[in-house]
């Protein structure tokens, strides 16, 4: 499965077009993290809890965007964009999303 | 009374752990930008033609900073007059050398040559916590082209 971020691959031609797939996943952090995260509001400086967490819940809307590209029979994606929303106070949603293609 | 010495206690705190990370952050950024400025990371979309033979792999990284005590109480002063938030703008500016720096490593670790069509994503993520942005994410990402 190849998967980028740019229109075309170089050397390599489009034969199908699935269109969007698209995964997402949505987190809350838990109460531990929060609480040195709270210190680390203080002193400033990297919250690697956070980095991680946002980091694992992006690999899953990522996973869950290759599953359902699989799904349809496509071994690339392509033209694919992360964002990010904050739903609730305290959650967050990890989207990714992108083109589904058969390359020869 | 007791209120008092806890702000100042905090401002104290902060002032202190803030600059000193601050600056220790900005040192081990410059090194590694050193180190990594023979992957070449650019925003253009279009890739080199005629060159067929590469490999294209996404490569991505983030990272959470969070601002210390004493800046979050100066850039809330700095609401009441306007101007520049100099404590934000280095904030932000952090996040985004490290997350491209991670781009970087992560190219570099692949073999990759160039890294193309580089997107930037920042997210406040302490939102409706009532006190505005405390920390921000910031996530890059790009296609690596890896020579095969």
């Amino acid at each position: 499965m190849i998967v980028s971020n740019l229109e075309i691959i170089p050397g390599k031609r489009i034969k199908t077009h699935f269109g969007l797939v698209q995964g997402s996943s949505v987190r809350a952090k838990h109460v531990g993290r929060d609480i040195m995260a709270g210190l680390k509001n203080i002193f400033g400086g990297e919250l690697r809890g956070y980095t991680e967490l946002l980091q694992e819940s992006r690999q899953e809307a990522y996973d869950r965007m290759l599953d359902q590209a699989k799904a349809v029979g496509a071994n690339a994606v392509l033209n694919v964009r992360f964002s990010t929303s904050s739903v609730a106070a305290g959650a967050a949603e990890l989207f990714a999303y992108g083109t589904a293609v058969i390359l020869e | 009374m007791i209120d008092l010495i806890i702000l100042i206690a905090l401002l104290a705190l902060g002032y202190g752990f803030g600059q000193y990370a601050e600056k220790k952050h900005y040192t081990s950024i410059r090194k590694r930008e050193l180190i990594l400025r023979s992957v070449p990371v650019v925003a253009s979309k279009i890739p080199p033609q005629g060159k067929p033979n590469y490999d294209s792999q996404l490569v991505s990284g983030s990272v959470v900073i969070s601002v210390d005590y004493f800046k979050r109480f100066v850039a809330g002063l700095r609401g009441l007059f306007g101007g520049r938030i100099t404590s934000y703008e280095t904030l932000l500016d952090r996040a985004r050398r490290e997350a491209i720096l991670r781009v970087k490593r992560e190219a570099k670790d692949l073999g990759a040559e160039i890294v193309f069509n580089i997107k930037l994503e920042t997210a406040s993520i302490h939102k409706g916590r009532g006190n505005g942005i405390g920390s921000v994410e910031v996530l890059a990402y790009g296609t690596a082209l890896i020579p095969n």
